[in-house]
C-alpha cells in the first residue's frame, strides 16, 4: 500500500512527517523521496550502508540532417515548442521535450530517432526493515516527473508492505506525479493564511484525481483555527496535530527526527498510519 | 526588407511591446513599399513554455529579416539566428512608429546574443 505525504505550501513538514512515519512502523516499510529537486529524507535517516545509485534517462529527439528536408511536421506536432522548424533548419530544444515520441512517429522522412538524455539519478539503501530510494534531478533540468515516476518504480518487486512517498511541494505536475499511484494521501499544512490557501488548492487537486485523503496540522498551536474550520466544513479528517516545538527545530538542524525530538508523538503517528491501513483494507 | 516589431496592438500607432515571445502581434513593415502587415502571436499568450521559440517561427514564416523587440532570450535568439534574422532591441515605451523611427535613424543596438536569461536558468 502506498501512502503519499504531500502539501500545497512548501516547508510544512512533509519530510519530517514522512521520515517519522517510516521509522515508527515495525513492519517492512519503504520510504521514497520524490522531492527530486531538493531531496533531503536521507539526511534524517540513521547510519546506513553506502547508497547504490543508478542514472535515469529520458528519450529526446535527434534529427539526422541528411534525411531532414525541414518540412516542419515535427514542429507543428510538438505541443511543447521543443522543435523549431525554420524552412532552412530544424532545431531541437531537448530541455523543453516531454518525451512523448510523437515527432519521431510523424516524421515523413524517418529523420528523427530518440536518444537517451541523462536527467538525474536514484540512490537507494536499506536499514534493517526499511528500504529507502530517492531521486536527485540534475541541476538545470526543468522537467522532473519522469524521474519521480522512476523513483516510484524502485521498490524491489519482492517487497510488499507499506510504501511512504515524500512528495514535492505545490500542486503542479511533479506533485501529481508523486501522488498518482498512492492509495491514500496525507496533506500536511500549518494553521496560517498561507497554509490554508495552499491546502485548499491541494485538496482540489487531490479530489480531482480522486484520492482518499486526510490532513495533518503541523505547528498546530501557532496561527489560528481557520484550517480546522475549513476541514470541518469540507468533511476532511484531521488525523494528527503536531505542536510547535523549539526542540523539533533544533533536532531538525542536527539531522534528527521528530521521534528524537518529540517521542510523545510516536503513538499518534502509529495510530494514524494503522487507521489509514485499516481504512484501505476495508475497501 | 521586412522588419517585425513586437506590439500589443495591430497598427503602427499601437504600443510597442517589450516582450518578444508573449507579445500579442507583430507589426511587420516592408520598407520597399512601406506596406504594413500584422502577424498574429496570440497563440503564445497562454503557452506553457517555448513562447520565444514559437514567436521566432512566426516571424520567420512571415519572411522578415529583422526583429525589433525589448529583449530576447537564449532560445528565441538561437531560433531567430538559425533563420538568419537580425535582432535589435528598443527601450521605447511609445508606439511602434516611435520604435520604427529609432530603427531608421540607426539608434537601436543589434544583439550578438541573448540579452536576458531563459526562464529556467
Amino acid at each position: 500500500m502506498k501512502v503519499a505525504v504531500a502539501s500545497g505550501k512548501g516547508g510544512t513538514g512533509k519530510t519530517t512527517l514522512s521520515v517519522a512515519l517510516a521509522l515508527s512502523v515495525e513492519e517492512p516499510v519503504s520510504l521514497l523521496d520524490c522531492d527530486v529537486e531538493e531531496p533531503n529524507c536521507h539526511l534524517f535517516l540513521p547510519k546506513h550502508e553506502p547508497m547504490q545509485t543508478r542514472e535515469v534517462f529520458v528519450p529526446v529527439p535527434h534529427i539526422d540532417e541528411s534525411l531532414c528536408d525541414n518540412c516542419g511536421a515535427c514542429a507543428r506536432f510538438c505541443q511543447f515548442n521543443a522543435i523549431a522548424s525554420l524552412g532552412v533548419k530544424t532545431l531541437v530544444f531537448s530541455d523543453l521535450c516531454h518525451s512523448c515520441g510523437g515527432c519521431a512517429k510523424i516524421c515523413p522522412k524517418g529523420a528523427i530517432t530518440e536518444m537517451d538524455k541523462l536527467i538525474g539519478k536514484i540512490g537507494s539503501f536499506r536499514i534493517g526493515e526499511l528500504f529507502f530510494a530517492g531521486g536527485t534531478l540534475d541541476v538545470g533540468q526543468p522537467i522532473s516527473p519522469p524521474l519521480i515516476k522512476e523513483v516510484l518504480k524502485s521498490v524491489p518487486g519482492s517487497r510488499d508492505g507499506l510504501v511512504i512517498v515524500d512528495s514535492p511541494p505545490g500542486t503542479s505536475c511533479p506533485m501529481v506525479a508523486a501522488v498518482s499511484e498512492a492509495d491514500f494521501v496525507i496533506l500536511v499544512t500549518e494553521p496560517t493564511p498561507f497554509g490554508l490557501h495552499d491546502l485548499k488548492i491541494a485538496v482540489e487537486t487531490i479530489r480531482e484525481i480522486r484520492k482518499p485523503h486526510c490532513v495533518v496540522i503541523n505547528r498546530c498551536d501557532s496561527g489560528d483555527d481557520r484550517v480546522e474550520q475549513y476541514c470541518d466544513k469540507q468533511g476532511i479528517q484531521i488525523a494528527l496535530k503536531i505542536p510547535d516545538s523549539r526542540n523539533m527545530a533544533v533536532a531538525y538542524s542536527q539531522g534528527k527526527t521528530m521521534l528524537d525530538a518529540m517521542p510523545e508523538m510516536r503513538p499518534g503517528l502509529e495510530s494514524m498510519i494503522n487507521n489509514v491501513i485499516l481504512q484501505q483494507k476495508r475497501k | 526588407m521586412k522588419i517585425a516589431f513586437s506590439s500589443s496592438g495591430d497598427s503602427l500607432e499601437s504600443p510597442f511591446e517589450s516582450r518578444f515571445g508573449r507579445c500579442r502581434k507583430f507589426i511587420v513593415l516592408n520598407d520597399a513599399d512601406d506596406s504594413v502587415e500584422v502577424v498574429d502571436n496570440t497563440q503564445n499568450l497562454n503557452a506553457a513554455q517555448g513562447a520565444g521559440i514559437q514567436a521566432a517561427q512566426n516571424v520567420a514564416n512571415a519572411g522578415v529579416q529583422c526583429v525589433v523587440s525589448g529583449h530576447c532570450g537564449p532560445k528565441a535568439f538561437m531560433t531567430l539566428d538559425a533563420a538568419g534574422i537580425k535582432v535589435y532591441t528598443c527601450e521605447s515605451r511609445g508606439s511602434v512608429a516611435d520604435a520604427l523611427d529609432a530603427f531608421k535613424k540607426g539608434e537601436l543596438p543589434q544583439l550578438a546574443g541573448a540579452d536576458v536569461n531563459g526562464h529556467w536558468q
